[in-house]
């Protein structure tokens, strides 16, 4: 639905379309890369490696 | 009456079979983004630490140990430094994020080398610069503990292979002019909260008595078991003996075949 609507509002042909497509989605991958899973992995300690006095 | 009723049901029909689209959609969109998470995690962390290790390494142009001719030999190698058993020089303070020292350990590979960077923030010290010196922890060579974190997973992984450490195993830390040289004495496997094995005598919980520091020790901390962080997996070593840098490399490298800078940029002199 969300796909079909997007896919729609895109302008051109479809192989301009599907070119489109495939740039969002690598520039969506980047920002997840860059900003967003750093921040998300920040709660999530699956990899802390220090003693702390504080700690669980 | 019957036709209006009919079309009523497919409106009805279509709004649920909208939403269970869209739902659909949302569902996958997140079942692709927790795997793109996986992928950043599992590989992408170790390629940009990786990529960021070296460059710190590259930036350090620390001086190159001397070389020599070997007598019986016509080649020229890098000399052997001697062992020196007396107090170390001491080591300045380093302020927070500096890469001050390297760490080497022949058994994890001759090409082994990592920066040691002052501080345990895992954002700005151990995602980013690899093995991070316990701020309050004494420092290489000191009396007491000169203790770091680093992953065992990730983020360019410097302990991936703490395990396979052995007793009597040369674990080598660099400053820009002395070599220590610490010998793997025991392991243990504690909750993340057991500070005590970081403390200036491994084993002596805070707010117990320190007796008087008369060892040097070293003390490695990574997570355990892999890809989790329930518990951490300690390594203790203490110091054999240091060497300053302008005497040469300390035999346990050489004979593990581990390339120090001077012997990387050897051909330069040849040039």
């Amino acid at each position: 639905m969300m796909y079909g609507l997007l896919w729609r509002a895109l302008p051109g042909p479809a192989w301009f379309r599907a070119l489109l497509l495939l740039a969002l989605f690598v520039a969506a991958v980047w920002v997840c890369f860059e900003w967003v899973f750093p921040w998300f992995s920040e709660y999530v300690p699956i990899n802390d490696n220090t003693v702390e006095a504080h700690a669980p | 009456m019957r036709h209006a009723h009919a079309d009523a049901g497919r409106r009805g029909g279509g709004a649920v079979s909208a939403t269970i689209g869209v739902v659909g959609e949302l569902l996958i969109t997140a079942g692709v983004v927790l795997g793109l998470f996986v992928v950043w995690q599992l590989w992408w962390t170790d390629v940009q630490a990786e990529r960021i290790h070296s460059q710190v390494l590259a930036e350090l142009d620390w001086p190159e140990p001397p070389v020599e001719v070997p007598s019986g030999s016509s080649v020229e190698g890098p000399a052997v430094a001697g062992e020196h058993r007396d107090e170390p020089p001491a080591v300045d303070d380093a302020a927070f994020a500096e890469v001050f020292a390297q760490f080497y350990v022949p058994r994890f590979g001759a090409d082994y080398v990592e920066p040691i960077a002052e501080g345990i923030d895992k954002a700005e010290v151990l995602d980013r610069l690899g093995i991070g010196h316990y701020p309050d922890s004494a420092g290489p060579g000191e009396l007491g503990n000169f203790a770091v974190a680093g992953h065992r997973t990730t983020y360019g992984r410097p302990f991936h292979r703490i395990a396979e450490l052995q007793e009597g195993d040369a674990i080598v830390v660099r400053t820009e002019n002395t070599w220590y040289v610490y010998r793997m004495s025991s392991s243990q496997i504690v909750w993340p909260n057991q500070v005590e094995v970081v403390s200036p005598v491994p084993g002596v919980r805070p707010g117990e008595p320190l007796p008087e520091l008369t060892e040097r020790f070293l003390t490695m901390t990574a997570c355990h078991p892999m890809y989790s962080a329930a518990q951490r997996y300690i390594v203790h070593a203490e110091l054999d003996y240091w060497a300053p840098v302008d005497e040469g490399i300390p035999a346990e490298l050489l004979d593990a075949g581990v390339q120090i800078q001077a012997v990387a940029d050897d051909d330069a002199g040849v040039r």
